[in-house]
């Protein structure tokens, strides 16, 4: 008999701390150690650019509870070289230091910290610090410095380079007979996760934390404590075991950690920092961006020329790096490509990773103006995309592992019913409403990273798997718990699974949609290591019906190790860990890219979206009414959590097309809307209907489950998508984001 | 009212019904109700996502109305009956609302949630909303970031399609 089908992989199921959820028990990074706490509350700079004149907090301190306020003044024992500041994820650069000089880099910088008995006392002792400054020149719009651009001379870790040009791409625009050219603007955008930045660190002595921190990487934020501050790696513990959401933003340690552990240090008590929702507007953003994209097709549609070169903003403290154009050299097949990336310095925080870093933005440009070039073409726009279609990698000149975008193309255009669109601009309509139907292709790597699990099988058959790799609302530990269970075929209720704990085994920050392949590849094989020990201890019993066995011939079933071909030969867990006189078996799994395989193949995954808007004839006000995401991402763990994954990114893309931006008075330097209520995320009201498509793909090379990575995909492709259905219903190309009801008007 | 020396102010006294229980608190008069349930109550389960009434992640049932508890005064609630998220599930015995959250796969991050789960409970109380519109609409206090407002809006129907079933069934 066949034992190895697989139960809880592939199939629907309940996300396993979905019952901490919901009755609130799950405990989140301000909500650990309540007595005895000190409280610090942040004052952030009110100048762009410039110099603390003077620092007035003898008010502050003379507050009733009030311990201590934290300043530029205040002697810190720090590291001092730029390298002991550097994090996994940071980009070149000098990284931002809180309070160590009088210097005002942006808008929001902190400049003290008030550390108080009370959360309360705290935050009243703030408002009576009181602060000069000698302001200096400052720029906040990049359209003011595109003519101070660079190339990064330093490039970013993991951040491959815009490739080199190929063929003639500038001979080739001008000789071929359709072409379109366009500039598209992106305004800064916010990640505003709901749970605010905060860190609990809980005091032992000197040399002793345990840390509650919101991150997307405890062991991130454990060797940034470590290298600032001087401590001893095996001293701090590092907890972020529940995270409210990041979406990019927990990839590098905040100032609330750096603050709080500051704090506690010199006061020799716990301390917890959360930031204010102001606060969280000056950590980072996707940066502003002018891209410059020109395309030109022959009258079969076919793709001569692709030009696209992207000026980003980024701080004057580091060079925020991303991969925004390289995927217009990879989309689709054509042989004249010019792909150009720089950067222009502005006075603000430094831009990070937000959700489908790079690739949501440089897919705006790219994806709207192949709309453009479909209807300059005479071609329907999901028929141009075809007929580009690129069976291999032209950046890399590598084959991909598998690319099922035909598929999405297939499904997605049938559910939506794609091939009753009338093509002519504002032909459709009903009642005052004009209707726009748009579509684009979204991409995404799809990377495995170095990844260390631990698996513990007790002989009364309860699993425990443990990795460092974070939750952050992704649904890790389901996955987890569905791919343990599945390689001892027991039930899910008996693996327990734990995460977010720096003292566990050791994985990469939470980000790039590869922790399901990388963490759940490594607790898949620390599992089979348990399975391989416990065949080795039960050919240690006498006569041993597994004596001749292979650990690839065996598995776990009923607690009992058994002959995969034959479940009737075996022996009881529980007897074979009697026999070797233990009670558990723990192993250790671990997994990687293989780097002979890179030189070979790429993976990718791919989305084909589709959108319906409504346009108010008057008011011209859009609302996006329908959208089928179609994805191919290999092996899908948990379709539930699958679905909610690309739903999230789907409504991400929404805030992106019509609602999210930075808005700053750029004569004074400063942001203006930094709070939710004048930072328009989608609300309830703005969604309406998603459908979510996984396509079949199958694919062995991406990672050993077949795991793609669903993080980012869902985004990708969905602002272009808005922006091509509000052209089809209005015929105004808006190509500014966001596409807001002033544009259209 | 009282004075603390430590703090110079002076404490007011109030009475508050949480989840059934009662507390005689000595509370000072600039706390909101949601740093009492997060801080000296320890009742975490209601969320600090803006405190400025933005977000709707603090939502709390106050006689069974939903409210932004960040946008009250702990004091002013002397003698009202309050319920937390804490305070929806019965032993192991979740609410419906819960359990709809759950089989729908309603969240992500959970942050979010516990208001949610309380506004869609407040929603129903005050049986204004009919339809899928309806709860879009009268949901839109309540932000989630990880997206997840299909979810949502599926099991706030599913729970609002099970009380229109047991009513008509009487």
């Amino acid at each position: 008999m066949q034992t190895n089908e697989r139960l809880y992989v592939g199939r629907p199921t309940r996300r396993v701390e979905g019952k901490l959820k919901v009755t609130g028990a799950a405990p989140y990074s301000a909500e650990q150690g309540q007595e005895g706490l000190l409280f610090g509350v942040m004052v952030p700079a009110t100048i762009a650019a410039g110099d603390i004149s003077n620092i007035d907090t003898s008010a502050a301190l003379a507050f009733p509870g009030v311990v201590d306020v934290f300043t530029h003044e205040t002697k810190q024992n720090v590291a001092w070289w730029d390298r002991k500041w550097m994090d996994q994820t940071a980009s070149p650069g000098h990284p931002f230091r809180p309070l160590h000089s009088e210097r005002i880099l942006y808008d929001g910088q902190p400049v003290a910290m008030v550390v108080a008995e009370t959360f309360e006392a705290a935050r009243d002792a703030a408002s009576l610090i009181r602060v000069s400054y000698r302001e200096s020149e400052h720029v906040t719009d990049i359209r003011t410095v595109l003519d101070e651009s660079y190339d990064p001379p330093k490039k970013r870790s993991g951040i491959p380079a815009a490739p080199k040009p190929r063929g003639e791409p500038e001979a080739a625009y001008e000789a071929a007979p359709i072409k379109i050219s366009a500039d598209y603007w992106l305004e800064t955008e916010y990640h505003n996760p709901m749970e605010m930045f905060a860190t609990t660190v809980l005091w032992e002595d000197d040399e002793h934390l345990t840390i509650y921190d919101k991150t997307q990487g405890s062991q991130n934020s454990r060797d940034y404590v470590c290298s600032v501050f001087g401590l001893k790696t095996e001293n701090v513990r590092v907890d972020n075991a529940f995270v409210g959401g990041a979406f990019g933003a927990g990839l590098r340690p905040r100032h609330q950690l750096f603050m709080a552990v500051m704090a506690s240090l010199k006061l020799k008590r716990s301390v917890r920092v959360e930031m204010t929702r102001r606060d969280m507007f000056y950590l980072s953003h996707r940066p502003s961006m002018l891209q410059t994209i020109s395309l030109a097709c022959d009258a079969t549609g076919k793709l001569q020329s692709v030009i696209h070169h992207a000026v980003a903003g980024t701080s004057r403290y580091e060079d925020y790096q991303e991969v925004v154009v390289n995927w217009s050299g990879l989309a689709y097949a054509c042989e004249n490509a010019k792909l150009t990336y720089e950067l222009t310095q502005v006075d603000t925080a430094t831009p990070g990773d937000m959700r489908a870093p790079g690739s949501a933005s440089g897919n705006v440009a790219l994806e709207s103006a192949m709309d453009e070039l479909a209807y300059a073409a005479g071609i329907d726009p999901l028929e141009l995309r075809i007929i580009n279609f690129a069976p291999y990698d032209q950046n890399d000149d590598k084959e991909f592992t598998s690319k099922a975008l035909h598929a999405c193309y297939r499904q997605g255009a049938a559910q939506f019913g794609w091939e009753k669109r009338n093509a002519e601009p504002g032909s459709m309509q009903e009642g005052n409403e004009l209707i726009g139907w748009g579509m684009a292709t979204g991409f995404w790597d799809a990377q495995l990273q170095n990844a260390a699990a631990k698996a513990r099988l007790s002989s009364d058959g309860h699993l425990i798997v443990s990795a460092a790799a974070s939750d952050i609302g992704t649904g890790t530990y389901t996955m987890m718990a569905q791919v343990a269970a599945d390689e001892f075929h027991m039930a899910i209720e008996d693996v327990t699974v734990k995460l977010g704990d720096s003292t566990l085994p050791q994985t990469a920050v939470q980000g790039g949609s590869w922790t399901a392949a990388s963490t759940g590849g490594a607790v898949q094989a620390a599992c089979l290591a348990v399975i391989a020990t416990l065949l080795k201890q039960a050919q240690a019993i006498k006569n041993s019906p597994l004596k001749d066995a292979k650990a690839d011939e065996v598995t776990v079933r009923d607690g009992r190790l058994v002959l995969i071909i034959n479940d009737q030969t075996g022996v009881a867990v529980a007897d074979i860990m009697a026999a070797a006189g233990v009670s558990f078996v723990e192993e250790e799994g671990k997994i990687g890219p293989s780097k002979l395989q890179m030189l070979k193949y790429i993976s990718y995954t791919h989305s084909a979206v589709f959108v319906e808007v409504r346009v108010d004839k008057d008011l011209r006000i859009p609302r996006v009414t329908r959208i089928v995401s179609a994805i191919a991402a290999g092996k899908i763990i948990n379709p539930k959590a699958a679905r909610s994954q690309i739903l999230g990114g789907v409504v991400m893309g929404m805030g992106m097309a019509l609602h999210e931006e930075g808005m700053f008075d750029h004569r004074s330097g400063r942001l203006m809307n930094h709070n939710l209520a004048e930072y328009h995320v989608p609300a309830h009201a703005d969604v309406e209907n998603i459908e979510v498509i996984f396509v079949e793909e199958h694919d062995d090379l991406a990672s050993p489950l077949g795991v793609k990575g669903l993080g980012e995909i869902g985004l990708v492709g969905v602002g272009a998508a808005i922006g091509n259905a509000i052209y089809h219903a209005t015929g105004t190309r808006v190509r500014e984001l966001p596409i807001t009801v002033d544009k259209l008007l | 009212m009282s004075y603390d020396p430590d703090t110079q102010s002076q404490l007011c006294p109030t009475t508050l019904h949480i989840n059934g229980v009662r507390h005689d608190l000595e509370i000072e008069p600039w706390t909101t109700l949601l740093d009492l349930l997060r801080g000296p109550l320890a009742l975490t389960g209601t969320k600090k996502g803006c405190d400025h009434g933005q977000c709707g992640a603090c939502t709390v049932l106050i006689d069974g109305m939903r409210y932004n508890s960040c946008l009250l005064l702990a004091v002013s609630q002397d003698g009202a009956e309050i319920t937390t998220i804490e305070g929806l599930s019965t032993g192991d015995q979740l609410h419906p609302m819960q359990e709809a959250f759950i089989e729908h796969d309603a969240f992500q991050c959970g942050y979010c949630t516990p208001g949610q789960i309380c506004s869609a409970v407040g929603l129903l109380n005050e049986g204004h909303a009919h339809s899928r519109e309806d709860v879009r609409e009268l949901m839109s206090g309540n932000i989630c970031r990880c997206g997840a407002y299909v979810n949502i809006a599926d099991a706030v129907e599913d729970v609002m399609g099970q009380q229109t079933h047991a009513v008509a069934a009487q």
